[in-house]
């Protein structure tokens, strides 16, 4: 293994990561609810009576940050290198999955994590494994 | 109204979050997930500061048991290791492996309106309603009725 000087950014990581904790804790101190990300979206497929306002702002909220990020120069534009059609499968596969294990790098890896949940040590430790073996297999083994 | 306004505003800031620490950068996410070539730990250290903040506000929302707002919490259960969190959380990894994206980039993305987050959107939706649909009929066949 060798590290990739040239893109870490351990201060941006840890200032970005600080405001995704005070928002993941203002959430649960506020709204008393997880700030997981595909909870919050799955729950409106189908949304149900007095629970889809909140969820509905939540990512409204997120869907602004690009935008006000770009305005403040702390982004650039996102770039998708892969095709169409595995993008349209890894949807899939992130979508069913992270609704089946309820949760995913937000929900399980900032919330879960932060709540000693045994449940989401076990779940992060396994979709890191599964996304490591998967980038190792297609750029190291994978002709 | 007034959660709402909350909602919104917290999403703002997890949204910024993702932005300044890149996380909305697929290929960012894959040179963490590449531990075979040249690896980027800048996940690890959005992680630390994320748990770090965390770790804090969870802290005083179990100690407290009710929101600021004075209404009862409604956490899920810390509960046990279940069949279904592996077999989701492997799939979710091999999705998250293949694209760099997770549901909250995903989301932020949308923004940018570039065709292929759209693709990774309305794909990854596609896949919450189906993971819905087929539980509902897999418990319904087995005689156990899924809470709403």
């Amino acid at each position: 293994m060798q590290i990739d000087w040239t893109h870490f950014t351990p201060w941006s990581g840890l200032a970005g990561g600080a405001l995704i904790g005070l928002a993941a804790s203002a959430f649960v101190l506020l709204l008393g609810k997880i700030a997981g990300v595909s909870g919050v979206l799955s729950g409106l497929l189908p949304p149900r009576r007095n629970d889809a306002g909140w969820r509905l702002a939540f990512l409204i909220g997120l869907f602004a940050a690009l935008p006000i990020a770009g305005f403040l120069g702390a982004s650039a534009a996102p770039q998708y290198l892969e095709t169409d059609g595995l993008l349209a499968l890894a949807g899939l596969l992130v979508g069913f999955g992270s609704r089946l294990g309820s949760g995913c790098t937000s929900g399980h890896g900032v919330c879960g994590l932060s709540r000693l949940s045994l449940r989401s040590l076990v779940a992060t430790s396994l979709f890191m494994l599964t996304g490591f073996a998967v980038v190792f297999v297609r750029r190291h083994v994978a002709v | 109204m007034m959660r709402n306004a909350l909602s919104l505003v917290i999403g703002l800031v997890f949204g910024l979050g993702l932005c300044a620490s890149q996380m909305t950068q697929p290929s960012k996410v894959q040179g963490f997930l590449d531990l075979g070539g040249a690896w980027d730990p800048s996940l690890a250290f959005v992680m630390v500061g994320a748990i770090g903040v965390g770790l804090v506000g969870f802290g005083l929302a179990k100690r407290r048991g009710r929101t600021l707002l004075g209404e009862a919490c409604a956490l899920p259960p810390l509960g046990g290791v279940d069949a279904r969190l592996l077999v989701g959380a492997a799939i979710f990894g091999v999705g998250w492996g293949l694209s760099g994206v997770c549901p909250g980039p995903a989301i932020v993305n949308l923004a940018s309106f570039n065709p292929h987050a759209v693709v990774f959107f309305v794909a990854m939706l596609v896949g919450m309603i189906a993971e819905y649909v087929i539980m509902r009929v897999l418990l319904q066949r087995s005689g156990v009725v899924e809470e709403a």
